[in-house]
């Protein structure tokens, strides 16, 4: 399902399995888990996070397929998610999204949650499918859109044209920070990147508590449904 | 006056003769019934295109209108007359339940630039016609929902500043490069039209469904929809 490796001051959170890494309650409980492992951990203030997937896809967003035969999955989906979501805007380290395959709806969503988006440039899309399946868009997925995307055409174009932003179209609308020429370099890149953060020694929880002042209307709006696990409501900055 | 066209899968909405197209109680209440027309006959695949005739898109409210009504009190209750009943107009275009584009043949200032900006995407001219928010030079405050409209479509706080505070006449060059308009490509109205209605074509071949498309779009700009007492229908995904 989910692997979680150390690598010196680096957390790497892998998706594995050929699949569509589909974030069923399963596959978003393990994550979660690989995440409050990571709180855990003695050093994970002067940690990074990366989460990178194996396979054609980073995650092709919620089981459809087993919403449709068990209705009642739904909105356990979107809680776990709601929840998953804002511990990682809590996490009091940086985040970085090694997207080394297509990247769609909830997928696309988690992939946004990272404070940093690399991507490989040969291959694979980000896709806010949901108008091209008839799905309506969740108001705190717009909410997290908003946010990391600056320009209102460029919301228009992923929400509204749902189009399939590769690596160079998401560099010019600013969701991806850079992009590589294979899965295996996006991941040294992110790689690189988090060790270079690691050694600028910021304080984990003075960062994760700006963040969470940066992102105050994601979680407003992820907040906004009762079914939202505490560990959001107590989650906030350490000072 | 005004008159909607089916060609395909497109509705075509004319603003008709060769004067401003100034928005008045009469045009509003004609537009506005166009626009209940075309969501009524709407299906899968449907686009709007709208424009206009002349060489104005829409100089914005009938300001002669409020002044014939003979007095400050006459003239300030006919402005609010036409700003709150041209707010249902706005209202119409954001919930329109398929993909909407303006293209515009000339100038576009006020709630006719609003207007325009209530589409989903914004064609204009290169040579000609300017887009105009003149309330600043004309000494008339900004309606709340043109404000939120504003928040939500243009990005950046000098383009906001050009427009809104700045009175700037902003041609088609610096529309594009101010993220306001998404072309401003062509030098004739003819094409304009032609580049709006091939995208119009591209739209309509995903055969969206247009509840579906409504409601995205609405969660696009939620303050917006606030302010127009539009409320998305939700229900949770998956």
């Amino acid at each position: 399902m989910c692997t979680l490796e150390k690598r010196g001051q680096l957390f790497l959170l892998k998706l594995t399995g050929d699949g569509e890494h589909r974030l069923n309650p399963t596959l978003l409980d393990s994550i979660t888990s690989a995440i409050t492992q990571i709180r855990s951990d003695p050093s994970s203030s002067q940690s990074v996070l990366i989460t990178t997937s194996d396979g054609k896809f980073f995650s092709n967003g919620y089981d459809l397929a087993l919403a449709e035969s068990n209705p009642s999955l739904r909105p356990v989906m979107d809680s776990k998610l709601r929840s998953l979501v804002a511990d990682l805007i809590s996490l009091p380290m940086p985040t970085i999204a090694a997207v080394t395959g297509h990247a769609s709806a909830a997928g696309f969503v988690l992939a946004m949650s990272h404070d940093y988006v690399l991507m490989r440039g040969d291959r694979g899309f980000l896709y806010m499918s949901e108008l091209d399946i008839e799905l309506v868009i969740p108001p705190w997925f717009a909410a997290m859109i908003r946010m990391k995307i600056g320009s209102p055409a460029a919301r228009r174009d992923v929400m509204l044209t749902a189009e399939k932003v590769t690596a160079e179209r998401g560099l010019e609308m600013g969701i991806v920070d850079s992009s590589y020429g294979s899965a295996a370099e996006t991941v040294e890149g992110a790689v690189k990147l988090g060790e270079e953060l690691v050694r600028r020694g910021v304080d984990g929880h003075v960062y994760g508590g700006m963040r969470e002042a940066l992102l105050k209307q994601v979680l407003h709006t992820i907040g906004s449904n009762e079914s939202v696990s505490n560990r959001m409501r107590n989650s906030g900055s350490k000072l | 006056m005004c008159t909607l066209e089916k060609r395909g899968d497109l509705f075509l909405l004319t603003l008709t003769g060769d004067d401003e197209h100034r928005f008045h109680p009469d045009t509003i209440s004609s537009v506005l019934s166009l626009l209940e027309q075309a969501k009524s006959q709407s299906t899968r695949g449907s686009v709007l295109i709208t424009t206009a005739h002349g060489k104005f898109f829409s100089n914005g409210f009938d300001l002669a209108w409020a002044q014939a009504a003979g007095s400050q009190t006459g003239a300030v209750n006919r402005m609010h007359q036409m700003v709150e009943s041209f707010k249902p107009v706005i209202a119409a275009l954001i919930d329109l339940p398929m993909p909407t584009i303006a293209a515009l043949n000339g100038h576009a200032a006020a709630s006719g630039l609003m207007f325009a900006l209530s589409h989903d995407y914004v064609f204009m001219r290169n040579d000609r016609g300017v887009l105009y928010m003149s309330e600043v030079d004309l000494g008339l405050p900004l309606p709340d929902y043109f404000a939120a409209m504003f928040a939500a479509k243009i990005g950046t706080s000098i383009a906001k500043r050009e427009l809104l505070l700045s009175g700037k006449k902003i041609k088609g060059e610096e529309a594009v490069a101010l993220g306001i308009v998404d072309s401003a490509a062509h030098d004739s109205v003819e094409g304009v039209v032609e580049a709006t209605v091939s995208l119009g074509e591209s739209l309509a071949a995903k055969k969206w469904n247009g509840e579906v498309y409504a409601s995205i779009r609405k969660s696009l700009y939620p303050g917006l929809c606030t302010m127009l007492s539009l409320t998305a229908k939700i229900a949770a995904s998956p």
